[in-house]
Parts: C-alpha cells; sequence; structure tokens
C-alpha cells in the first residue's frame, strides 16, 4: 500500500526467491533461473507499441522454426513473415502482450526442465555393467549430454534454434526425438480432442438439465451423477470399463491402438471427470442467466420457452464452461499419462513417462515442449473465443 | 429474523441444516479413525507374505480375503488409507500455507508486484501439473523409498496456485474497506494490517478451497502410485496392483473393489463436505 512498504516487500521476494533458487540449485544455476524468470516478469513493463513489436517477432521466429522443421526453411520462412506481419497489424494488444510473455517462459521451462533431470539421481548413461570412463565420456560427446546442467542447455538451445531439431533420444538408438513424437502426437491429439468432445457434450447437457430446473428431482439426479464422475480416479473407471465392457461382455478390445473401437474406452475414461466439472459450471451459469431481467423480459413478450433456453439459458452455460475449456484441455492431456499407460495406448503421455523413468533427457525436455506449446496455444485459442463470445471483455488490452 | 449473529454462526448454522454435508464430514470422519486407530488396536499387519494363502477371496480368516503374495487385504487396505490421507491433508496444509501468503501479499500491494507475482502464477499454470510433480518425483526416486515427505512438497506445491488466485481476489477488494483504512489512518502496519485485519476476513473461502483441494490430492497422488511414481502403499498403489492383475481367466474382484470403494467413498465425502461448507460461508456460489 505505501509505496515504501510495498518497495521493501518487493524487494524482500525477490532477494528470497533468489537465495532460495541459489541454495536449491547452485548458485550458478539458481542465479541465471532467477534472472530468466525477472526477464519473463518485465514483459509486463512493455509499452503496447513495443508489446505488438516482439509478440509480432518473437511468434513468427517460432512459426518459422515449426515451419522449417515441417517443410523446409523456405515455407518456414515465407509462413513466419506473413503470419508475423499479420499478427503485428490485427491481433488485439491483449492477445500480443500474452506471447511476448509465452516464448521466453518456454525457454525458462526448459532451462528448470534440465536443472530438475540433472538434479535426479541416476544418468541416462547408468547401466548394469558399468562403462568405462572413456566409453562414457564418449557417449555423452555423442549425444551432446555433458556432466554439467548449464552446458547441456546451451547445447540443447543451439540445436533447437540453429538446427531447428530436437535431438536424439538417448536411449532409442538411431531414432530422433522428432521420429519418436510425430506417431504419437496424432494418437494423443486424437484421444485428447475426442474426450473434450463428449465431455462437453455430456456435461453440458447435464448442467443445462439441471440448471434449468434448480432443486429438482433430476438437478439432484444429475449433480448426484456429477459427484461421483470427480470422486473416482480415472483408472478406477477405466479398469471397471474395461472389466465390463471388454472382459465381461467382450464388445471392446481390451486395450492397444487400432480401429476406432480401441478409441472408446479411453475417450470416455479421460472425459468423464472433466464432463462431471464441466456440468458443474454450466449448471451455475444457467442458474444465474436464468435469474437475469432479459430472459423475464423474453418470457414477457411471449418468446417460447424453447427460445428462452437456446437463445439465452444455453449462452450463460456456455460462458463459464468456455473459460475452463483451457485448463480442461491442459488437464486431459496431462491426464492422458495415467490412461494412455492403463490403456496401453501408444501416445505422447507414454513417451514422457518411459523418458522420466529412462533418464532420457531429450525426450523428457522434448514433449516438455510439445505440451507446454499446446496448453499455451488452446488457451490461447480459448481467450480469443471467449472475447468473440462476451462483448464486454473485448475492449480490453 | 432471528438475532443478529456473526458471520461464522451463520455459516454454522447452514452447514448444520444441510445434512447432506454432515453426513460427508461424519464419514471423512470415520474413515479416518478406522484407517488409524484400527491396525494398532487389532495388531494387524501389512507386510506379512504366506505363499500357501495366496489370492484368498473375503470371507473366514481373512475378511476381505489375502492379494497375490498372501498378505491381509483389510490391514493393507487400512494402512494404504493412512498413506493416502495423511499425504491429502498434509499436502493440502502445505498448498494453503504457500497459497495464501502469496496471495494476501500480492493482492495487498497490488501495482507492478502484484502483476509479476500473478505472472509467475500463470507460467505455472502453463506447465502441466503431472509434469511437475513426476519431475520431483524423479528427484527424491532414491533417497525417499517409503517417506511420504517429498510427496507432500509435490503435491503441495503443485496445488497452491489456485488457493493464491482465489485470496488475491479476496484481497484485492479488502483493502479497500473502510476497516483497512480506518486501521491505516491509525498507524497500523503492512504486517498488522494483512495478519489482524485481511487473513481473517479470508479464513471462510479458504477453509472452503481446502477442503475442495484434499480430494484432489489424494486423486492425484494415486495417478502417481498408478505410475509406479508413488513412495508408500497407500490407496492409489493398491488399486494400480489390481488393475495390474485384471485378466480374463480369474477374476480378483475384491483386490480391485475394496480400495476403490473406500476410496471412493472417502473422496465423495470430501466433496460432499467440502460443497456443503462453500454453500455455508459463502451463500451466493449457489442459488
Amino acid at each position: 500500500m505505501t509505496s515504501r512498504g510495498r518497495n521493501l516487500a518487493g524487494a524482500a521476494a525477490v532477494a528470497v526467491a533468489t537465495a532460495g533458487l541459489a541454495a536449491a540449485l547452485g548458485p550458478a544455476s539458481g542465479v541465471t533461473l532467477a534472472v530468466g524468470l525477472a526477464l519473463v516478469a518485465s514483459t509486463a513493463w512493455l509499452r503496447p507499441r513495443g508489446a505488438r513489436v516482439l509478440g509480432a517477432l518473437l511468434g513468427a521466429g517460432v512459426v518459422f522454426g515449426v515451419g522449417r522443421a515441417a517443410a523446409g526453411p523456405v515455407v518456414g520462412a515465407v509462413l513466419g513473415v506473413t503470419l508475423g506481419v499479420l499478427a503485428y497489424r490485427s491481433l488485439p494488444t491483449m492477445v500480443m502482450r500474452r506471447i511476448t510473455f509465452l516464448v521466453p517462459s518456454l525457454v525458462v521451462l526448459i532451462f528448470a526442465t534440465t536443472l530438475l533431470m540433472y538434479r535426479a539421481p541416476g544418468s541416462p548413461f547408468a547401466q548394469e555393467r558399468a562403462a568405462t570412463p572413456q566409453v562414457e565420456a564418449a557417449l555423452r560427446a555423442h549425444y551432446g549430454v555433458p556432466k554439467s546442467a548449464t552446458a547441456f542447455f546451451g547445447i540443447y538451445m543451439k540445436r533447437l534454434i540453429i538446427d531447428g531439431t530436437l535431438g536424439p533420444s538417448i536411449k532409442v538408438h538411431g531414432r530422433s526425438v522428432e521420429q519418436l513424437l510425430a506417431p504419437a502426437l496424432p494418437v494423443s491429439l486424437t484421444l485428447g480432442l475426442l474426450a473434450l468432445v463428449i465431455a462437453t457434450v455430456i456435461g453440458l447437457g447435464l448442467g443445462l438439465r439441471a440448471g434449468l430446473k434448480p432443486n429438482s428431482a433430476s438437478d439432484y439426479a444429475s449433480m448426484g451423477l456429477v459427484l461421483i464422475g470427480v470422486s473416482l480416479p480415472s483408472f478406477v473407471i477405466g479398469a471397471a470399463l474395461m472389466i465390463v465392457f471388454a472382459l465381461k461382455l467382450g464388445l471392446l478390445p481390451v486395450a492397444g491402438w487400432g480401429g476406432y473401437r480401441h478409441l472408446v474406452m479411453p475417450a470416455v475414461t479421460l472425459a468423464l471427470p472433466y464432463a462431471a466439472y464441466i456440468a458443474r459450471l454450466a449448471r451455475g451459469g444457467t442458474v444465474e442467466v436464468m435469474q437475469q431481467d432479459f430472459v423475464r423480459t423474453a418470457r414477457a413478450k411471449g418468446a417460447s420457452e424453447r427460445d428462452v433456453v437456446l437463445k439465452h439459458a444455453l449462452r450463460g452455460a456456455i460462458l463459464p464452461v468456455v473459460s475452463f475449456l483451457g485448463p480442461a484441455a491442459a488437464g486431459i492431456l496431462t491426464g492422458s499419462f495415467v490412461v494412455e499407460t492403463l490403456f496401453d495406448v501408444p501416445g505422447v503421455g507414454q513417451w514422457f513417462v518411459k523418458g522420466a523413468i529412462n533418464r532420457d533427457y531429450s525426450v523428457v525436455l522434448g514433449t516438455a515442449i510439445l505440451y507446454a506449446s499446446l496448453v499455451t496455444g488452446f488457451n490461447l485459442a480459448v481467450d480469443l473465443a471467449y472475447a468473440w463470445l462476451d462483448p464486454r471483455v473485448r475492449g480490453q488490452s | 429474523m432471528t438475532a443478529s449473529t456473526g458471520p461464522w454462526a451463520d455459516a454454522y448454522r447452514r452447514l448444520a441444516r444441510n445434512r447432506l454435508a454432515l453426513g460427508g464430514g461424519g464419514v471423512v470422519a470415520a474413515v479416518t479413525v478406522l484407517c488409524f486407530l484400527l491396525p494398532p488396536l487389532l495388531g494387524l499387519d501389512p507386510a506379512t507374505t504366506n505363499p500357501s494363502l495366496a489370492h484368498l477371496p473375503p470371507g473366514s480368516g481373512h475378511l476381505l480375503g489375502t492379494d497375490g503374495l498372501g498378505r491381509d487385504y483389510i490391514s493393507r487396505v487400512l494402512v494404504g488409507g493412512q498413506t493416502s490421507l495423511l499425504i491429502g491433508f498434509a499436502a493440502t496444509i502445505a498448498s494453503v500455507a504457500v497459497g495464501v501468503l502469496y496471495g494476501a501479499v500480492s493482492g495487498y500491494y497490488g501495482g507492478r508486484i502484484d502483476e509479476v507475482m500473478m505472472r509467475f502464477v500463470d507460467f505455472h499454470y502453463g506447465v502441466p501439473y503431472m509434469f511437475l510433480v513426476i519431475l520431483i518425483m524423479l528427484l527424491f526416486s532414491e533417497t525417499a523409498r517409503g517417506n511420504p515427505l517429498p510427496v507432500f512438497l509435490a503435491l503441495g506445491l503443485v496445488e497452491w496456485l489456485t488457493m493464491a488466485r482465489v485470496v488475491r481476489g479476496q484481497v484485492l477488494t479488502l483493502r479497500e474497506r473502510e476497516f483497512v483504512l480506518a486501521a491505516r489512518l491509525l498507524g497500523a502496519g503492512d504486517l498488522h494490517v494483512i495478519f489482524r485485519h485481511i487473513l481473517p476476513n479470508v479464513a471462510g473461502i479458504v477453509t472452503v478451497y481446502g477442503t475442495l483441494t484434499v480430494p484432489a490430492v489424494i486423486i492425484l497422488e494415486s495417478f502417481l502410485s498408478f505410475l509406479g511414481l508413488g513412495v508408500k502403499l497407500s490407496w492409489g498403489q493398491l488399486v494400480a496392483e489390481a488393475v495390474g492383475v485384471v485378466n480374463p481367466i480369474r477374476s480378483y474382484w475384491w483386490l480391485l473393489l475394496w480400495p476403490s470403494v473406500l476410496l471412493a467413498i472417502t473422496l465423495l465425502s470430501l466433496n460432499f463436505f467440502g460443497d456443503g461448507l462453500r454453500d455455508a460461508v459463502d451463500p451466493k456460489a449457489r442459488r
């Protein structure tokens, strides 16, 4: 409140955070991480014009990198420049500000993940038969995994930015991380999107039904169902589905990946907890909107109940759900670690878990980058959708 | 109208009328007491193996049956419950402490401090939480066999974000209120205002979100156990073991059923209790 108190508190917080990081990670890494975080935080001070320019540049850079990896440098350059210019001219400043914040924080995330991995006991080269120091040194040189975390970070970032590659997998011989993740990504995305759709449809349906008649029998029935969905870990639901539909009834394959029949159980398992959450939000939104004056006006002027529900209640139900879709997508993506393991689905989550347990540093970092980009990209899309749905948010920068 | 009462008395009256919430609280208390009192009282032992008694169905001798190594399942379920509940409550306390302090400072000082602190929260939100938890668990993978402390830490560190946001939002409006202004005009320092005037006013909502954090943490711990990263016998671990032996030929249904049922009942009750508490403290949340 008082500006002196504020400055003191700020300085104290920064000092404590830096000291904590330095104590936990060693002075060099700790201070580097603190500086990185400070840089990311400092984007809060950018002026609107600065945010637009920097955001366009960073966005163009990322698009160039991805485009180059996917379709060659020329396509990447063209795509990057076009999208950068388009973004500079048409995207709201709020979104550009988010981009200036997201891209540097991805770098900080890579650094922090590297530090954590290096701090964990064990190394990718630890085997039952101890290799001679010479062999280990040669392996470390070959895969670009020196003994210090900061040196590894340097090599990794150089590879990522200059060569545009996620590097070789240390444990899966002769394959690059891209080659491992490329077939896994469509699997995870299909599963995740399907689960998101199922969750939204079931959740909106239940929530709207419950919210239109609050405190009725159907309200209690829907919300009871919802609480059960929230209260069971997904792998219990998944195991129950497996026993009933695959083992007893023989309707669906137990596990694995192939036709659409393999999709059903994992997608439903992944979706149910989120369907429950969405139903709660939708119920709250509906109850609130049905008490608004404009609903009374609509009824007073003789609009049919159907119109009232479709034109007014539905919007009220959807708004809180839309802002939850970002976290839900993130949750579904990471929830897929568990579901992919349970149903033996060859997705990205399996690679992360395997990579983490085997200390395959480049695989862990590759999946981390992939997940973080997906989550933040989705959050950005949700913000745009929200601005489009709710005019009150549109004007803010 | 009744005579004027304080907000806490009002909340208590509303809670007392909500049978579902009271029932939930009662069930949680009962499960906790059972898990912590029965094993020492009856001298139950979750570790003794006996190959000749492997996979006994529930019934005589072993009330809930035995597992693949012939260990008594009721003691395993109860002792596992100790871990799950302990982790749930301890991690929640950690997350509440961090989240409340962080949110209060951020909201109270406002301005750029607030902006930077909330950016850090945003950054944290962008990292899928399972990621962080798994990485932290790896750090402790060798030193911590059988020691649940790192799990508390990992889960607590991930769960504080929502609490920080909620508290900050409340503090932002509280600091503009007259009693805060009055306290400051009387010469109260920042710390005094935060601890004596602001935090008591967010205690209600903090309790509510804390209660709802417990089931979330217990579920998260069960995920970790399922992925093979758990550190101790817990409900999640028992379910994971049971899922591992699901096969089309012989069904050991009791292995999956008992821990799942206890887990579900506990989480359901905690959610009922938390929801009821929220309605009681903040009646506007549900109309």
